[in-house]
């Protein structure tokens, strides 16, 4: 399913659709062909907590399969608190309460009974800084998902899928020869795409990603985004980002966060095809951040 | 605004003049033979009265030297870096002179004979052989119960526990760690006489009274170091999917491995050379005893207090004997921390 890398990187020559398709839909982009893998992620009045802190309120929204979904907003707006409530790691902060539903395809994550872990085998997660195990090699960081969840697989089977998820996050041709050297060893852009192998390793449904390029300098951040071009034909993939040519650059649909004042919960603005949100939002609030005049 | 420009000397004519490279080690030199000089003069030469005069002295002309030279900010650096130094080297001294003591007074007693034989149907020689069996003994099976309960308690309190619950098990846990050893002696004893009736002695009932003093040093130290586990790899760990308790066993103690090895060896060379609980739980006796659940055990700390209080015939050889168990206590203790720290090098992460 992996497509070679687009060529281009402009905004206005990356999505082949016309204006009159993206009025068309819902999220404003035509429906493309959806990868087994990808899975819609759906939420209804989804508020978020933190002890009495309401740090999200009532976000409904309905995040499509094989797109790369962008959420922009001010820091402390809750889009880090929002994605993390997607995988159920919201709840492993102290007090953190969750109200509302989340869907996986139709299927409520957080209704009773689900298991929190296997919510996160299906919904991967980057984090903001590399976080490769250290104690870990190159390789073993990438099978750490197969080897911890202890799913029994053959070396040559585990062998396949560690060499396909690094050709996948473009790390295999600089690591090939040095699988057993400890993760802590590369670089930091190459730490950044380990931990994207390691989370694709696990063939997830859906990939959150949270300021992932946000430790990383430019030509890693540009390896990145191309990577997230190409894994969207695999994966449903969320990303948080506070570089909004980062946004118009990677994704396809963006959504707007926004605090109404200071100690408010943070709140959905807007959500649209990426183009529209930035050249004609519907919403003031959103023209003047993505315009620069505010946030 | 008119664009005034600031009048300011140029930076040379600000100060900061130095003293040259020799300066530190000049002065001290100085005020050594200054000190020596004055000492010898009133007549009372003393190595204590001249190390005293000789900090005195440096610490105060390199103090008005910089200050002449350099400036006020220099100077109290310099002052202040002499005051540091003296007083290392003040808490380096009992130390220095504890080991040079060791083993000056160690060595004519430490052979092949004493760590080979035991001290059985001797009269007045013999070794410490079954002394060092007993103390390895005691300390193993100490290590081994404390070892596990201390980890556990300290996974429960970083990655379980966050609320009164372990603020309460802190504190006593703190209360632990003072508890006088020789109370944790008679805890073992009486424990151990109620099912098997008083003056009972065996290596076990040593090795529970030092659990009681290792327990908590354990469990205080290995709580720090889980501590530093940084969460970002948990949450690496979650969002792939692992269940909490693989995530702790396979990349939290992982992570922590070389500190927790560390935590532990401290733990076992602060009870290694405990005497007093040993004495009322293990008991005194001359030949070697491997089962710690069946008689009396000796050890080294007991049995260089046994071999000084009832000398026997030949009193020196009794004495080196005990500086000679004294020895190689402290060469174990020493060998423990050096494999801590081989383990430690060996194993360590970026995060510790």
């Amino acid at each position: 399913m992996l497509r070679p890398t687009e060529a281009t990187r402009g905004a206005e020559t990356r999505n082949p659709m016309t204006q009159g398709q993206q009025e068309a839909t819902v999220s404003g982009l035509a429906p493309t062909e959806a990868a087994p893998l990808a899975k819609t992620v759906e939420t209804r009045d989804l508020s978020l907590f933190y002890g009495d802190f309401q740090a999200v309120k009532d976000v409904s929204v309905k995040i499509e399969p094989n797109r790369v979904t962008a959420l922009i907003g001010s820091s402390g707006c809750g889009k880090t608190t929002f994605l993390r409530s997607l995988n159920r790691m919201h709840e492993l902060t102290p007090g953190a309460r969750v109200e509302g539903e989340i869907t996986l395809d139709g299927e409520n994550i957080y209704a009773p009974g689900i298991d929190p872990v296997n919510v996160r085998r299906l919904v991967g997660m980057v984090f903001q800084a590399p976080n490769p195990f250290p104690t870990m090699s190159v390789y073993e960081n990438v099978a750490a998902g197969l080897t911890l969840n202890s799913r029994r697989i053959k070396r040559a089977e585990k062998d396949e899928i560690v060499e396909r998820s690094l050709r996948g996050s473009h790390l295999w041709n600089e690591v090939k020869d040095r699988l057993d050297k400890p993760g802590s060893s590369l670089s930091g852009g190459q730490q950044q795409r380990l931990c994207i192998a390691r989370a694709i390793a696990v063939e997830p449904e859906v990939l959150l990603m949270d300021e992932p390029c946000s430790a990383l300098d430019p030509v890693a951040t540009l390896a990145i985004e191309d990577l997230i071009r190409e894994l969207k034909s695999r994966f449903t993939i969320v990303i948080v980002t506070h570089n909004m040519q980062q946004a118009a650059r990677a994704s396809d649909v963006t959504a707007f966060f926004n605090l109404e004042e200071t100690g408010k919960p943070g709140r959905l603005i807007e959500i649209g095809a990426t183009e529209k949100i930035f050249t004609t939002p519907s919403e003031q609030a959103t023209e003047d951040y993505v315009s620069g005049r505010f946030g | 605004m008119e664009s005034s420009a600031r009048i300011r000397p140029p930076l040379a004519e600000l100060g900061g003049g130095a003293l040259p490279d020799w300066a530190s080690y000049g002065v001290i030199a100085g005020s050594a033979l200054l000190g020596a000089a004055l000492l010898a003069a009133a007549g009372t030469l003393s190595v204590a009265l001249l190390l005293v005069l000789t900090t005195v002295l440096s610490c105060s002309a390199i103090y008005i030297w910089s200050r002449l030279v350099e400036g006020s900010r220099r100077a109290l650096d310099r002052l202040v870096t002499f005051l540091i130094v003296a007083a290392f080297g003040l808490a380096l001294i009992p130390l220095l002179s504890l080991l040079f003591e060791v083993v000056k007074r160690g060595l004519p007693g430490f052979d092949w004979e004493f760590l080979t034989t035991s001290s059985r149907g001797v009269i007045g020689g013999g070794g410490a052989a079954h002394a060092i069996v007993g103390t390895v003994v005691i300390t193993g099976v100490a290590a081994a119960i404390s070892v596990p309960i201390g980890i556990m308690a300290a996974i429960y309190l970083t990655e379980f526990e966050g609320g009164r619950l372990r603020r309460a098990l802190t504190f006593f846990v703190d209360v632990m760690t003072g508890i006088p050893s020789i109370v944790a002696g008679l805890f073992a004893y009486a424990l151990f006489a109620i099912f098997f009736g008083p003056g009972i002695r065996l290596g076990v009932m040593g090795s529970a009274a030092l659990s009681v003093l290792m327990i908590p040093i354990v469990i205080r130290s290995s709580e720090e170091v889980l501590k530093i586990v940084p969460n970002q790899l948990r949450e690496a760990s979650y969002a792939l999917g692992t269940p909490k308790w693989k995530t702790i066993v396979r990349v939290v103690l992982p992570t922590a491995f070389a500190g927790l090895v560390t935590g532990v060896m401290i733990a076992v060379a602060r009870i290694i050379g405990e005497t007093a609980p040993l004495l009322v739980t293990t008991g005194v006796v001359d030949s070697i005893n491997t089962n710690p659940f069946e008689g009396r055990m000796q050890n080294l700390a007991v049995y260089a207090y046994s071999e000084y209080r009832t000398p026997g015939v030949m009193k020196q050889a009794s004495y080196d004997r005990a500086w000679a168990a004294a020895l190689t206590l402290i060469a174990i203790v020493m060998l423990l921390n050096l494999v801590a720290r081989l383990v430690y090098h060996r194993y360590k992460t970026e995060a510790h």
